[in-house]
């Protein structure tokens, strides 16, 4: 019985960007050969971290939601403890109301990505920006759309 | 009772009484029908936390219990992915 989850872990900074796609090629295929699939992707570039972990204050984000048997977790999980690379994780198993708000998620920055892409193709923009027009100022209004 | 009423009415203020006219609280989640609180979201879960990153209290958010649990659960995952601090001071 699969189930979805969602996984998010960091990298150190001092990663060059074909090692950090080597990490992310060698989950996503980790992921593969246990019968899981790959649902989505998404990629948050370096990121400052709001404290440091390991003496490090910015790090490579990487989300993946895959479908996988609940066993596969654990599996995933000491792969990631013996990853000098990754300086920290979170495996998240998602139920049906997150699926479907993962789901929405996609869409708006698939929507937001293709968008701005007319005005300025700047291909790192689209990482970051996307998450303010989800919460523009502070009111509700704005994440019915997203959220209903 | 007639000497009651005339009391009230013989009731004289020095500075007019301020009755306060208090907003009632709502869940922001019900209202906007939001069903998953994400972790992934930090500039929104601000709105749940004071200065000093700490998660306040439904009786100033005004959120229902079902969501404040599920908001609690978010900021801590925000927090251990390092999208959230765990202490601080002046957030916001």
């Amino acid at each position: 019985m699969l189930k979805q989850y969602e996984t998010v872990f960091i990298a150190t900074p001092v990663l060059s960007e074909q090692q950090m796609k080597e990490a992310v090629a060698k989950y996503t295929k980790l992921i593969a050969d246990n019968g899981g699939e790959v649902v989505y992707e998404e990629d948050w570039g370096l990121r400052q971290l709001a404290y440091p972990i390991q003496h490090k204050t910015s790090g490579f984000y990487y989300l993946i939601q895959f479908q996988a048997d609940p066993s596969f977790v654990e599996t995933l999980e000491t792969q990631y403890f013996r990853d000098e690379r990754i300086i920290r994780f979170l495996t998240v198993a998602l139920d049906k109301d997150a699926v479907e708000y993962a789901e929405r998620r996609r869409q708006n920055r698939a929507k937001a990505a293709a968008a701005p892409k007319v005005e300025e193709p700047k291909a790192e923009e689209p990482v970051v920006a996307p998450e303010e027009p989800e919460v523009p100022v502070e009111d509700e209004e704005s994440n019915e759309e997203n959220n209903a | 009772m007639a000497q009651n009423d005339a009391q009230n009415a013989g009731i004289r203020y020095l500075n007019p009484p301020t009755v306060e006219v208090r907003k009632k609280k709502y869940c922001r989640f019900k209202k906007a029908g939001i069903k998953y609180v994400d972790y992934k979201d930090p500039e929104f879960l601000k709105k749940f936390l004071n200065e000093q990153g700490k998660i306040l209290p439904r009786r100033i958010t005004g959120t229902s219990l079902k969501f404040q649990r599920k908001v609690a659960k978010a900021v801590k995952r925000a927090r251990s992915l390092a999208l959230l601090p765990y202490v601080t001071d002046l957030l916001k």
